[in-house]
């Protein structure tokens, strides 16, 4: 990994693939890196806000034995590391050498402009201060009432009201979240194979965006705005839309509403023509195109989650709000005849998250974690002026700046 | 016939151009255009053209089948594009088959006499079209063996079609379009199939030429109850013809995803059907009356005609990408303007300039009269109108998937060599079932062209 001023002297850059795309594949320059007698040829990424001047080498890639989907897998960083530089050592910048080729690296985020969109909502204390509500006010939202179905109420959602609120401020993009769902709810591991085709099955993506201006929005055509930006993280799991454009267009009705407010899928139901996807404009479902399970291997079947469908090939998946855990968090409250208590079910994105920027809980209890932070100004709809009217909403990121680092 | 032609029916140009040439009969029609299936012997050339259509029917079959084996993942489709070459085929086909029906259904109503002679394989095209088009929304799903779950049926369950998607809409549009034109089709057929039953001369030939008709005699009833039908058929298969494709836009229009949700769609993707239907019908009907000696059944007029069709409705698809394209700058809308810059900018924009050279700057040579009557020009024409036409379902649906809300999702899309396949796979089925048919049917209309000789020699008196 390298800055993009450091790329530039280089003369290392990327390009991005047509299959897959910015969503999966991009071709790094390979250069080869002298250290200590050795050498090792490496793909460069050019990554913004890196110290100029710097080479990172992640460790841990280039196993030639570690199973279908980790063998042969990158560049394996030992060959340079030696016993007295354990960590970090100095070199000139000809111990790094192009050498013409490049390599594919799956990238499943490479556009990190938002384009002036109402994706992440970022201001600083001072802009807070004059304006708490800033977070809203990008875009129009749609009144409720505008709707061709006239006289027809909206769904009262008596029971409980599942949501979700993220704190951006909160979010330090460890992917934590990522990794928890992916136990949790048996999403396969589809390998970089698939991930270079835009196939990757995470339920919950933590998208990242720099907050700088580049004429090409490339990080691998040099700018000076690259060198330092700020940069978000901003997780994104499905947003249960109360009003969700997936379910319109299902001809099966393979993905419904519950009355909780739930946009569930009926994996049996599915035929997978993948339309739902196609107008999800959050774009977190996930399809299995092949057969990304493992049924054969019987060590596999005692880590899955029993609670938890194994899904086959040719059916949509998503976020469920870990609809087993709401389900067994019931089942618990109804037996000793109570209502399910604030914080009794928890998702596990939820359970991992470090920084607890990820709030799940009944929104019709006042009293709720949820509800509260629902009613924050900060509180805001991503994408709201579709009018989708997601469940999952979002808390403005709010910085404070040190002016002295700012301006130094 | 009647008032209201447009002046370049006034018997001079109809004297230059007829739609059936000098000195045939009833009889020298009969002959000429049943022979191709009963006497003449089956030529080389056709053997040879059937052969390859029929290996890349096989390439079809294999293409199928590893797809059925390991799931829709083997083509390039991902999850920002979740249709890729599929859908981008299907549409391309339906449009195609939309020609045949306006021909044989509009064109009839319309008592456009110089229909009759390219009605029958038009219709045949259509079919045929519609036949290779049917085949992608079936396999583009996920599990195709579980598509029956979108029809209406009594399920045990109770468990309905959810009758809001335009998908559902699709269903029904495609398989009564699909029906009604086969019958249209057929129904047509009936007296020619007579004429092969008596003109046959081998056994087999004899009884199966027997069954189709059906028993037609040639009865004054017959006639009468044969011609009312049609006419039924034609007013049926009339609106079907704008609905159609019109509910397939729907499939885009009624999307969110900013370049699908347009209101312009369906008139416009109408007009886009038959532009490329028309464009295929030249493709099929220039090689087929060289190869067969028809230029006197399909004349000039016929080409002319069609060629006035293809640039009229290829104005409207222009004023379509007008529309589209004024649309986004006028509603101001960030998402839609976005998409149009990436459509001139983008990295697909080579396909979208591909695509106005094709659909609009090349077909503006058909103003001239020269270039309408010059055979080769028209036929490249044709094959060119295809290519855009394609291309333009390829910008519509691939590149909007590539940039819509979110920008970490947007992505980029390549077919596999699965894709390529599997449409040229149906190119060869669509071409090795006209090669059956102008071997085992008569292309023409033999029954229509002799009352064309009947309405003509009146004429000439």
């Amino acid at each position: 990994m390298v800055s993009p001023k450091t790329a530039q002297k280089l003369g290392v850059g990327h390009n991005v693939a047509g299959s897959g795309g910015e969503h999966g594949k991009i071709y790094s320059d390979v250069a080869e890196i002298s250290l200590a007698n050795s050498k090792v040829t490496a793909a460069m990424w050019i990554l913004p806000g890196q110290a100029e001047g710097t080479v990172v080498l992640p460790l841990g890639y280039g196993r030639t034995r570690a199973g279908y989907t980790g063998s042969n897998k990158g560049f394996n960083a030992y060959a340079v590391r030696t016993s007295n530089a354990l960590w970090a050592t100095g070199a000139s910048s000809s111990a790094i050498r192009k050498t013409g080729d490049d390599y594919p690296l799956a990238c499943t985020q490479y556009h990190f402009n938002m384009e002036g969109r109402q994706i992440l909502a970022t201001g600083t204390l001072e802009e807070y201060r004059k304006n708490p509500n800033f977070a809203n006010e990008h875009a129009e939202l749609p009144p409720k009432e505008l709707s061709l179905y006239k006289g027809e109420a909206e769904f009262p959602y008596n029971r409980d009201k599942w949501a979700m609120a993220i704190d951006l401020n909160q979010c330090n993009g460890c992917s934590a979240c990522v990794v928890a769902c992916q136990s949790e709810n048996n999403i396969p591991v589809v390998g970089k194979d698939q991930v270079m085709r835009g196939r990757e099955m995470h339920w919950i993506r933590v998208d990242r965006y720099y907050s700088a201006q580049s004429p090409t929005n490339d990080p691998s055509s040099y700018s000076a705005a690259l060198d330092n930006p700020e940069t978000f993280f901003q997780p994104v799991p499905c947003q249960q839309c109360e009003n969700a454009p997936c379910e319109q267009v299902c001809p099966v009705g393979a993905t419904a509403h519950s009355a909780e407010g739930l946009n569930d899928m009926v994996y049996n139901r599915c035929v997978g023509t993948r339309y739902c996807s196609n107008n999800c404009p959050y774009k977190v479902r996930r399809f299995n195109f092949l057969r990304f399970q493992d049924w054969e291997t019987p060590q596999l079947k005692l880590m899955r989650n029993p609670e938890v469908t194994v899904r086959s090939r040719g059916v949509m998946e998503k976020c469920t709000y870990c609809v087993q855990r709401i389900n067994t968090g019931r089942i618990e409250a109804e037996k000793q005849n109570r209502p399910i208590r604030d914080g009794e079910i928890v998702t596990a994105c939820e359970a991992v998250c470090p920084t607890q920027a990820i709030v799940f809980g009944n929104a019709n209890d006042p009293n709720s974690r949820v509800a509260k932070l629902r009613a924050q100004q900060r509180n805001y709809s991503l994408l709201g002026e579709l009018n989708a009217r997601p469940r999952t909403t979002y808390l403005a990121a709010v910085r404070n700046p040190n002016p002295e680092l700012e301006n130094s | 016939m009647s008032a209201g032609q447009p002046p370049l029916d006034s018997p001079e140009i109809r004297r230059l151009t007829p739609v059936l040439g000098p000195g045939h009969t009833y009889a020298s029609v009969t002959d000429k255009i049943s022979a191709i299936v009963l006497t003449r012997p089956t030529s080389l050339g056709w053997f040879i053209g059937f052969g390859i259509a029929f290996s890349v029917v096989g390439m079809l079959t294999v293409a199928l089948a590893w797809l059925i084996i390991k799931g829709v993942g083997i083509w390039g489709i991902s999850i920002p594009i979740g249709w890729g070459f599929a859908i981008v085929n299907f549409v391309w086909w339906i449009g195609i088959g939309h020609a045949g029906t306006l021909i044989s259904a509009i064109l009839f109503l319309l008592n456009q006499k110089w229909r009759t002679s390219i009605n029958r394989f038009a219709e045949a095209m259509t079919l045929f079209a519609v036949a290779c088009a049917g085949i992608f929304p079936l396999i583009h799903t996920g599990r195709p063996w579980m598509a029956y779950y979108m029809f209406p049926y009594p399920s045990t369950m109770g468990i309905w079609p959810q009758f809001r998607s335009p998908l559902i809409w699709d269903v029904f549009a495609v398989s009564t379009y699909g029906t009604v034109s086969l019958l249209f089709w057929y129904v047509g057929l009936i007296p020619d199939l007579a004429t092969l039953r008596d003109r046959a001369i081998e056994r087999p030939a004899k009884i199966i030429y027997g069954m189709l008709s059906m028993g037609w005699r040639g009865s004054a009833r017959h006639w009468h109850r044969y011609q009312s039908s049609y006419l039924l058929l034609a007013g049926l298969a009339t609106p079907l013809v704008l609905s159609v494709h019109t509910v397939v836009s729907f499939d885009f229009a009624v999307a969110i995803v900013p370049g699908w949700h347009t209101t312009i769609f369906p008139p416009y993707f109408v007009a886009g059907a038959i532009y490329s239907g028309f464009a295929m019908v030249l493709t099929i009907a220039i090689p087929l009356r060289k190869v067969y000696g028809l230029q006197d059944f399909i004349t000039m007029r016929h080409l002319d005609n069609m060629a006035k069709v293809m640039l009229a409705t290829g104005l409207i698809v222009a004023y379509g990408y007008f529309v589209e394209f004024f649309m986004s700058l006028y509603s101001g809308n960030k998402f839609d303007l976005y998409l149009v810059k990436m459509r001139l900018h983008g990295p697909y924009a080579p396909y979208y300039f591909a695509l106005i050279v094709c659909n609009i700057l090349i077909p503006q040579l058909l103003w001239f009269y020269k270039m309408r009557h010059n055979v080769v020009v028209l036929f490249l024409m044709s094959i060119v109108v295809n290519i855009g036409m394609w291309l333009e379902r390829f910008v519509i649906i691939v590149i909007s998937l590539t940039r819509d809300f979110v920008p970490s999702a947007w992505g980029r899309y390549s077919p596999t060599f699965w894709d390529w396949a599997t449409f040229i796979g149906t190119i060869g089925l669509f071409v090795m079932l006209i090669f059956l048919f102008v071997r085992v049917l008569p292309a023409i209309s033999i029954a229509e062209m002799r009352e064309l000789v009947a309405e003509t020699s009146e004429e000439d008196k």
